[in-house]
């Protein structure tokens, strides 16, 4: 299936969960969130929640500022 | 100090923009005896070198995410809802910007997103305009503290209108906290003396030539100014008022 991550289009396989993306990406255990679509996905549903054709999917972690 | 229920020894939040690595900032953070410290949220980059969240977990201090960079009451609700998640806290500095240039608050939009946030049960800290009125608006919907700005972000101009800082302070039933403007040691006292509960500072200390010096300057500066804020300051005077007494003077 294809997703737009992080603003770039990505195909992922079509049964990809958040969990494969964030392995894919390699993305640190602490300090990271997932919107798809704009919604908030809670850590503990990102094992369970699979994407669909077309997601926008951003994966956001924590850098220096303010 | 108190914040929305927690006890706090130190006066400074330090901002941890624009150091130069991320030793720089350790080190800067235990200069300075803060406890707590902004982090933003971005795009996550897979050639990033080290975790700021473990090297901020190794100082021992709290949290504060903010929404730098959103220029929408819903872009800046769903940047907290992501560090809600990412970082396991209900507080957040509220930014919602409305130029790019001088990055001021965008009053309405601001509003808007505090009273959302308030209503999912964030401790919203609004970087806020230092003007009066939108500060009490602000604690009217809930905000945990008002942070007026003292002059845009990283401009370093100090506390440009001490009259409306002043104004917020007498009038607000919330901690205020100075954020933004501060360029060096005497703008912190000042915002302290001036009755401010706090002081956030990033790019004095983060982009001084001497990070760690200048931290230890401003904490020095927020204890002086706070402790010259409660023994209570002398009227200004037009005239001289003579310390020494008249009485007893010699005449040749």
């Amino acid at each position: 299936m294809n997703v737009v991550l992080n603003g770039r289009p990505a195909e992922l396989g079509d049964e990809a969960t958040i969990a494969d993306v964030l392995a894919h990406l390699g993305a640190p255990e602490r300090g990271v969130a997932v919107a798809v679509d704009a919604e908030v996905v809670p850590r503990g549903e990102w094992p369970r929640t699979r994407l669909h054709e077309g997601a926008q999917v951003e994966v956001v972690q924590a850098v220096q500022g303010g | 100090m108190k914040l929305a229920g927690r006890s706090f020894e130190s006066r400074l939040i330090l901002g941890t923009g624009g150091f130069r690595s991320l030793e720089a900032m350790a080190e800067a953070i235990r200069s300075s005896g803060t406890e707590m410290v902004t982090v933003a949220l971005r795009r996550i980059d897979p050639g990033a070198r080290g975790s700021i969240v473990d090297v901020l977990a190794g100082c021992g201090v709290a949290l504060l995410p903010n929404t730098a960079g959103c220029y929408t009451a819903r872009d800046a609700v769903l940047t907290a809802q992501l560090a809600r998640e990412a970082f396991e806290t209900d507080w957040v500095k509220l930014e919602v910007i409305g130029d790019d240039r001088n990055l001021l608050p965008d009053a309405p939009a601001l509003l808007e997103a505090a009273e959302q946030l308030v209503d999912e049960g964030f401790h919203v800290l609004p970087y806020t305009n230092d003007d009066p009125i939108l500060a009490r608006r602000l604690e009217d919907v809930g905000c945990a503290a008002v942070m007026p700005l003292g002059s845009p972000i990283g401009s370093g101009q100090g506390i440009l209108n001490p009259y409306n800082l002043r104004l917020i302070v007498e009038h607000a039933g919330v901690p205020v906290i100075l954020d933004a403007g501060v360029g060096t040691a005497s703008d912190a006292a000042l915002a302290m003396e001036i009755g401010c509960d706090a002081v956030l500072c990033a790019s004095a200390i983060s982009r001084a030539d001497d990070p760690l010096a200048m931290a230890r300057a401003i904490r020095m500066a927020v204890e002086a100014g706070r402790l010259a804020h409660e023994a209570g300051r002398i009227p200004r005077r037009l005239y001289a008022e003579a310390s020494t007494p008249d009485a007893g003077i010699p005449a040749f």
